[in-house]
């Protein structure tokens, strides 16, 4: 170990406690600054026209007269926009230029020095299509005779391990192979096959799409954005419209709510060329909810096809599945959620023999991106159902088919064909911890109503971050002339609570009061430090060890300082309470204020100097994908993630034969961190995740008429949780196996608490009614639906039940 | 045409459009920015104020229909600068994550607590099943709540 690197103490003075949030207070003050909240003297207002038909030519456009609104500056088409957008496909119009892919794409975009005056110009352009044939379900893009929506997908932009494939609607398409599956599929005991679905969602962070961008006649552009990864944003900009990097600066104010929405470029490039076409003047964009639903990314929708080979004991031998996931229009991060799904395709399970094909596939809709979860909850979805499927097939408990299957530390064979390390999670505890606490095995209490039934139901999850071999974080520690520090990151806090976390492990490392670590809240792309982007609950993990790497080089700064004072080696030395000691006479002491600027001697010399530590994470020995067999491109095994949290999640439901109706009584999620940093905020994203995804299980779904429109673009017609949905009691458990090259072991969760619950609400629902649900959303309607399908007896049942409890009743 | 508005304590005379909510009015022209918007037709309910004591979704009130009356936006609970314990409750339970929804809900629960301390979970729940919180699994905000109760009894 590193000489001047402390051994990791068994007792935390920070690490590990319930602090309540470093930004709590600016939040509930109500003085945090978010995008939405900003201004800029003689910002101008834009406003988009959009597509009116889901797929077609745009013949003509005549803005002649939105020119002559009253305070029109600028009206700009996509063809003045000349550039192509794309984290991993360079497929994305900044305005549509010559084709539309959906209806509600933006395809004009109107100028004004106030927001009335630019709606009223927007209304006055009139855009002229010539349809074109839509397809709007994956499956069906991918016949040959399906409109072609990228005809030029050769032509474009990719990065490496991304697989287009030119003449289809493919965005990109991956392959696995591991062992022998058509050998094993032989050889099994029973053979199941399924078909899975979950449909488009949209992410509804409360604070909608919103950017100020201001194009200096110098040539730097300053961006204000509610965007989760600003340092992304810079790099996409830069290289899409071949502008430096250090010519564009992003400011990234408090975000209200991301879920991986806003992950990525959106619409700052327009703003920005917006702002040159008005004259070097501040433009803002702000969308409503209705345009965001139209024009901001949502969630990848899904298609899955699971084979399942077993032996009679419930050993799985062989895994055979395809995945579709619904693109949209456009690739942006669906072509990674594609990926991530096909090299994790299994789920948190040791299966032999393995083939997996996942790809993201274009339709007529708005685009899809990240999504909390990152396409782990729409393909366990099909993984964790079809696993209940074959147990019950077997006649095995769904938890024990579980746990003879789990992938374990040191032995476990991830598809890839890498092996699970051996300080990796635990998911036979994190299964078993679940079960115990919503009581499994044992049948639940008699509803109260008796034309309602109950059921138990456990779904497993494993989850890493989805990025690149070499996706970097980094960190300053910055010492102040009165021994407080401020930390300089990367990351964006969008209520994760990452920087409370992050000032934690500046605290412990330095032996400083928490009070006296100052993470900054906003971020400035041309001041903070860097990190790749805010995503794949990535931050505690990879900037939390950055800042770890920077707080130890600081203290190395000061201990070489204080040697010089105390004359003894910096070895010799000790930091604590906030003063620097000889160890063994812990009353030879200089302060850390006397030190941190440079230590000064009574006749004026000063020795030392401003301390200032770096830090920074780099993901290790984590290699590309051959998006044809999974494996390195120098063949050997596939290691694409640099943590995997693993996770089970348990719920008993009771459901209402009577309307569908779904309520979850008790949930435990039970995940393995390694080791929580701050319980309390663990805890947070363990509630909020779980009501989230129950939310997305039990009611979302992006609705979409024949002819491609949106059918529900409000929070009306488009229901998400309130708190008289949420369960019951919820459970959170906090399971710590350390990884040793986490910051104090940790490892990231924010995604993780969302990935099965689903799962397991329908795993529940087919305990407690026999009936099998393929398909989310788990409505009211879809639930009856799938009964009088499988099972129309209950519900015949179920009515006599309320007849003579009436009866009863009098 | 002029309204006249009392914000937290503070009297303000402004000229407003016909077409102008109260949403618009104190977030453009009196700066109130502890205001949130999420989607402009009183679904989301982040906007809410109280408006003579009563929580409103400031999206859904004509400015010109407010004019006379009394407003309190998440501003006007604190005192001396100092925290309401509302507030201290959702920092210290967790209640807080993006923080885009906070005031709305903090405002909704101190008319709630005002008007009846001894409120069960089920009360709690029922006063803010008209937010959206997308981010806290509103959990930790039903626990904040029902912590500052105590703070409310006389």
């Amino acid at each position: 170990m590193d000489f001047y690197g402390e051994v990791v103490s068994l007792t935390f003075k920070v690490v590990g406690k319930s602090i309540p949030r470093i930004d709590g207070l600016i939040k509930a003050s109500g003085e945090a600054q978010y995008a939405f909240d900003l201004e800029i003297p003689g910002m101008l207002w834009a406003k988009l026209v959009r597509s009116t038909i889901a797929h077609g030519i745009i013949k003509k456009i005549d803005y002649s007269e939105a020119l002559k609104v009253k305070g029109v500056v600028a009206v700009v088409t996509g063809k003045d926009l000349p550039y192509k957008l794309g984290i991993y496909v360079g497929d994305r119009d900044v305005l549509a230029v010559d084709r539309v892919l959906w209806y509600g794409q933006p395809v004009v975009a109107v100028v004004a020095d106030s927001l009335e005056a630019a709606e009223e110009a927007a209304e006055k352009v009139v855009v002229e299509y010539e349809p074109l044939p839509a397809v709007l379900d994956p499956e069906e893009a991918l016949k040959p005779d399906a409109p072609l929506l990228h005809p030029k997908l050769g032509e474009y932009r990719r990065a490496p391990g991304f697989n287009p494939i030119p003449g289809t609607n493919i965005a990109s398409k991956y392959e696995l192979k591991k062992g022998d599956p058509e050998k094993a599929f032989k050889e099994a005991d029973v053979v199941i096959e399924n078909k899975f679905k979950a449909p488009m969602v949209s992410h509804v962070y409360l604070e909608t799409m919103n950017v100020i961008a201001w194009y200096h006649r110098d040539g730097t552009i300053e961006i204000w954005s509610s965007a989760q990864s600003p340092f992304a944003v810079r790099y996409l900009m830069s290289a899409s419209l071949g502008i430096p990097l250090h010519k564009i600066i992003i400011h990234r104010p408090f975000i209200g709510g991301g879920f991986g929405g806003k992950a990525g470029l959106n619409l700052e490039p327009l703003v920005a060329l917006l702002s040159k076409h008005a004259g070097y003047r501040p433009v803002r964009l702000l969308l409503s909810r209705e345009e965001n639903f139209y024009i901001a990314p949502v969630r990848t929708g899904i298609i899955a096809y699971i084979k399942t080979g077993a032996r009679k004991d419930g050993r799985i031998i062989a895994h055979d599945s395809t995945y579709i996931f619904d693109s949209g229009g456009y690739a942006d991060y669906a072509v990674n959620v594609a990926r991530a799904a096909w090299y994790k395709c299994t789920g948190p399970y040791d299966i032999p023999n393995v083939h997996c094909i996942s790809m993201a596939v274009y339709t007529n809709k708005v685009y899809a991106t990240a999504f909390r979860g990152f396409g782990h909850m729409e393909f366990h979805w099909a993984v964790e159902r079809q696993l209940d499927i074959l147990a019950h097939e077997l006649g095995i408990d769904p938890l024990e088919i579980r746990l003879k299957n789990a992938l374990l530390p040191g032995k476990g064979v991830l598809p890839t064909g890498e092996k699970l390390r051996e300080d990796a999670g635990r998911l036979d505890q994190c299964l078993i911890e679940a079960a115990k606490a919503i009581d499994w095995g044992k049948p639940p209490e008699k509803p109260k109503e008796p034309w309602k039934v109950r059921g138990k139901g456990i779904a497993a999850l494993y989850k890493g971050p989805a990025e690149p071999p070499n996706a970097a974080a980094s960190a300053i520690v910055k010492f102040n002339e009165d021994g407080s520090v401020d930390v300089l990151v990367g990351t964006t806090d969008y209520g994760q609570g990452t920087i409370t976390s992050l000032a934690q492990i500046v605290a412990e490392e330095l032996g400083l009061p928490i009070e006296k670590v100052h993470v900054r809240f906003y971020l400035d792309t041309d001041a903070n430090a860097y990190t790749w982007q805010t995503v794949g609950s990535r931050s505690t993990f990879q900037d939390g060890n950055a800042v770890l790497m920077a707080a130890r080089d600081a203290k190395r700064k000061i201990l070489e300082i204080a040697s010089q004072v105390l004359h003894v080696r910096p070895e010799n030395l000790e930091l604590r309470d906030e003063k620097v000691c000889v160890k063994g006479e812990p009353w030879e002491c200089v302060s850390l204020q006397e030190v941190v600027f440079g230590y000064t001697y009574p006749n004026g010399h000063t020795v030392g100097g401003p301390v200032i530590g770096v830090g920074y994470h780099m993901p290790e020995r984590r290699t590309y994908l051959d998006p044809t067999t999974g494996r390195a491109p120098d063949g050997s095994p596939g290691a694409p993630t640099i943590f995997i949290t693993f996770g089970a999640q348990a719920v008993e439901i009771e459901l209402d034969l009577l309307t569908g109706k779904v309520e979850i009584l008790r949930y435990a999620g039970a995940f393995d961190i390694g080791k929580a940093i701050n319980p309390l905020l663990v805890k947070g994203q363990i509630y909020g995740g779980a009501v989230m995804a129950m939310s997305l299980g039990l009611f979302e779904e992006l609705k979409y008429g024949k002819d491609g429109r949106l059918l529900n673009p409000n929070l009306t017609d488009y229901k998400v949780a309130r708190a008289g949905d949420i369960p019951k009691k919820m459970i959170p458990i906090i399971i710590e196996n350390p990884q040793a090259d986490g910051p104090y072991g940790a490892r990231g969760l924010a995604e993780n608490v969302m990935i099965a619950l689903p799962a397991a609400i329908a795993n529940a629902i087919y305990n407690a009614t026999g009936v099998n649900i393929y398909e989310m959303p788990m409505t009211p309607e879809n639930i009856l639906k799938a009964i009088k399908e499988q099972k129309p007896e209950l519900i015949e049942k179920a009515k006599k039940a309320l007849m003579e409890y009436l009866e009863k009743k009098g | 045409m002029k309204i006249t508005l009392t914000v937290n304590g503070k009297k303000y005379e402004v000229d407003v459009k016909p077409n102008e909510t109260l949403l618009d009015v104190l977030r453009d022209k009196i700066g109130i920015k502890s205001v949130k918007a999420g989607c402009w037709r009183g679904e989301c309910g982040i906007c809410t104020v109280l408006l003579d004591g009563k929580p409103v979704k400031s999206c859904l009130v004509l400015a010109a229909e407010a004019d006379g009356s009394e407003i309190v936006t998440v501003e006007g609970l604190m005192k001396d600068g100092r925290l309401a314990p509302l507030q201290k409750a959702f920092i210290e339970h967790g209640a807080i994550q993006c923080g885009f929804c906070t005031s709305a809900f903090v405002l909704t629960a101190h008319w709630l607590l005002s008007r009846n301390p001894n409120v069960t979970r089920e009360e709690v729940i029922e006063a803010i099943n008209g937010l959206i919180c997308r981010c806290t699994g509103y959990e930790q905000i039903i626990e904040a709540i029902l912590a500052a109760a105590k703070y409310y009894k006389k």
